[in-house]
């Protein structure tokens, strides 16, 4: 009999810390990590890489890859990447974001970066609200959403306009790249993947910077089951928010 | 030179490379000269959108392994509170200038001593300390600079000067004594370089484990303890046989010295301790003045802040006057002269 040769299709990233994270059942960080880790293998920049976590869900995040890592205060990840990657341009700095903390606290940091056209990578997750601290309204929360803040549903008149993070980056000279995807389907996951991909390479080959919006559920704070926070963020999130390539997609 | 700017080439003899800051009077030439010399020596100037983006750039260039500075006055430095507790809990080194101006609030833009009690009890929020340096010349300033990169690197905490508008604006002669390469500072073991060749690093101040992070305040209140111990810096002025003894710091003990020399050409005894680092507060030479000291005289250009300091030195022993100017306004030799005899007339009476 030949010796048969197995090659693994499905493994654990390197670049994966081999941990429990410590998200909720049914929220897409865990989806969101993966891609990143997949693809800081792929481009082979473990031994460069540095992440920088923010205030919100993902405060932990440094736990769960196994590359270099800071946590920054709520909101300036974008200034304390931007320290790093004046100091070692060869880096590849990475900021992983929430909605809380990059479009509330945060938006003079990542406006600012992101027009200085940094050569940093900013993943920014949209879930509508502040999740760690049970739910609060964020400003990317909808109208008429409810949240712990707004328990008759967000008014505009009280609360002003959920912010397309996206396309408020978009508008400036200094970005690279710039999407907004979403990972609750299989193809779009594949479409992330490859928005995130585009964002490194916008770093890694000096072009600028770059940002990728991922629009995520988050079952706890909404009260939904998994799959009807699924299907709420299609039927809800989606239409206000549009999946695009706003920066550096084919047709820029 | 002008003191912001002497201030600015300081820290680029004493290696630091990354100068991040946002525009405030009174020392606004500390970046323009920054934004001039930095691409000089390879090095970067760094305007940031804030105070707040500033402090955190620092942190981010420090957590890399370099020295890097900011500098900015009150208003600004109230922003980087933030900031700097962070990069205490971080463990990370830094330095920052603080060229005080009156307050509260937009206060005005003339000099002031009024961050004495933000700058030496914290500032920020955590339990923590900064070393805290306060020139009074030019000269000190510069060779202070050089200083606080080493203290900032041996203790791995962020450093301030405490220096006031007259110190960043007044011109004088100064002398560099001191040229540092960057490139042969020792490696930092701790710094975020790549996971190449090692395990990865982390830099963080969050810990969930209560006991945890009781453990790592210990250790950073053991670091303070040591650094009360050995920077602990200050000037006797004419001591030997003081009997009234003033308490000045920054700009105002190079004014009262020349009230002191006036008063003693009368036949005063009078003398003066100078704190040089506000913190740790200079205990001793308080104990050897005491027994032949009758009273103390504290002069600030603030409400009366360090004197809390100097009430805890005397210790109730001898009696304190205090004379303060918190709005921007300074003393001349003149006024502190006269407050000196007044105190000596009342003495006698």
């Amino acid at each position: 009999m030949s010796t048969q040769t197995y090659r693994p299709l499905y493994q654990r990233p390197r670049s994966l810390s081999p941990v429990r994270n410590s998200y909720c059942p049914g929220c897409h960080h865990g989806i969101i990590h993966r891609l990143l880790a997949e693809l800081i293998d792929e481009l082979q920049i473990q031994e460069r890489a540095v992440i920088v976590a923010p205030v919100g869900c993902s405060v932990l995040a440094y736990n769960f890859f196994e590359i270099d890592a800071i946590q920054a205060a709520h909101g300036r990840a974008p200034a304390v990447a931007t320290g790093i990657k004046r100091v070692h341009p060869e880096m590849v700095v990475i900021t992983y974001q929430g909605d809380g903390d990059l479009a509330a606290i945060g938006t003079a940091e990542i406006v600012h970066a992101a027009n200085r056209g940094e050569r940093i990578t900013t993943v920014f997750v949209n879930n509508a609200n502040f999740g760690m601290t049970g739910g609060q309204m964020a400003p990317t929360t909808l109208i008429g959403q409810k949240t712990e803040t707004t328990p008759e549903g967000r008014d505009p008149l009280r609360n002003g306009f959920p912010i397309r993070v996206a396309e408020m980056i978009a508008s400036l000279t200094g970005p690279a790249y710039v999407a907004r995807v979403a990972v609750y389907t299989p193809p779009l996951v594949a479409k992330a993947r490859n928005s995130i991909k585009k964002a490194l390479l916008a770093q890694i080959e000096g072009r600028g910077f770059g940002f990728v919006e991922i629009l995520s559920t988050c079952p706890t704070n909404w009260g939904l089951t998994p799959l009807q926070a699924t299907k709420w963020l299609e039927e809800n999130m989606v239409p206000y928010y549009p999946l695009a390539e706003f920066v550096g997609g084919p047709q820029a | 030179m002008k003191g912001t700017e002497a201030c600015a080439e300081a820290a680029i003899k004493a290696g630091c490379r990354y100068f991040f800051g946002y525009p405030i009077t009174p020392q606004n030439e500390v970046a323009s000269y920054m934004s001039k010399r930095m691409p000089e020596v390879s090095g970067v100037y760094l305007q940031g959108e804030s105070e707040l983006a500033s402090i955190n750039m620092v942190m981010g260039a420090s957590a890399a392994g370099a020295r890097a500075m900011t500098s900015s006055s009150s208003p600004g430095i109230s922003l980087m509170q933030e900031g700097i507790s962070y990069m205490v809990g971080c463990q990370l080194p830094g330095v920052i200038v603080n060229f005080v101006r009156g307050g509260p609030g937009l206060g005005g833009i003339g000099p002031a001593q009024s961050d004495y009690l933000q700058a030496t009890k914290g500032g920020g929020h955590g339990d923590y300390n900064l070393v805290v340096l306060g020139p009074s010349s030019i000269q000190e300033l510069v060779d202070l600079m050089k200083d606080a990169f080493e203290i900032a690197d041996r203790y791995r905490n962020p450093v301030l000067i405490l220096a006031d508008g007259i110190i960043g604006q007044m011109m004088e002669a100064v002398q560099f004594k001191f040229e540092i390469d960057p490139t042969g500072l020792p490696d930092k073991t701790w710094a975020l370089d790549g996971a190449k060749g090692r395990t990865k690093r982390l830099i963080n101040s969050l810990d969930l484990v209560p006991e945890r992070l009781e453990q790592h305040n210990w250790n950073l209140q053991a670091k303070f303890a040591q650094a009360a111990q050995t920077e602990v810096r200050w000037e006797e002025f004419l001591l030997d046989d003081a009997e009234t003894v003033l308490v000045c710091f920054g700009t105002v003990a190079r004014i009262a010295k020349k009230a002191i020399e006036n008063a003693r050409q009368k036949g005063i005894k009078v003398g003066m301790i100078r704190p040089i680092s506000l913190w740790p507060f200079p205990q001793t030479p308080f104990q050897k003045v005491m027994a032949g000291a009758k009273r103390f005289l504290v002069v600030e250009m603030n409400a009366g802040q360090m004197l809390q300091d100097v009430r805890l030195a005397v210790c109730c022993q001898r009696p304190i006057r205090f004379s303060g100017k918190p709005g921007g306004t300074t003393f001349n030799p003149e006024m502190i002269e006269k407050l000196i005899w007044d105190l000596e007339e009342e003495g006698s009476r």
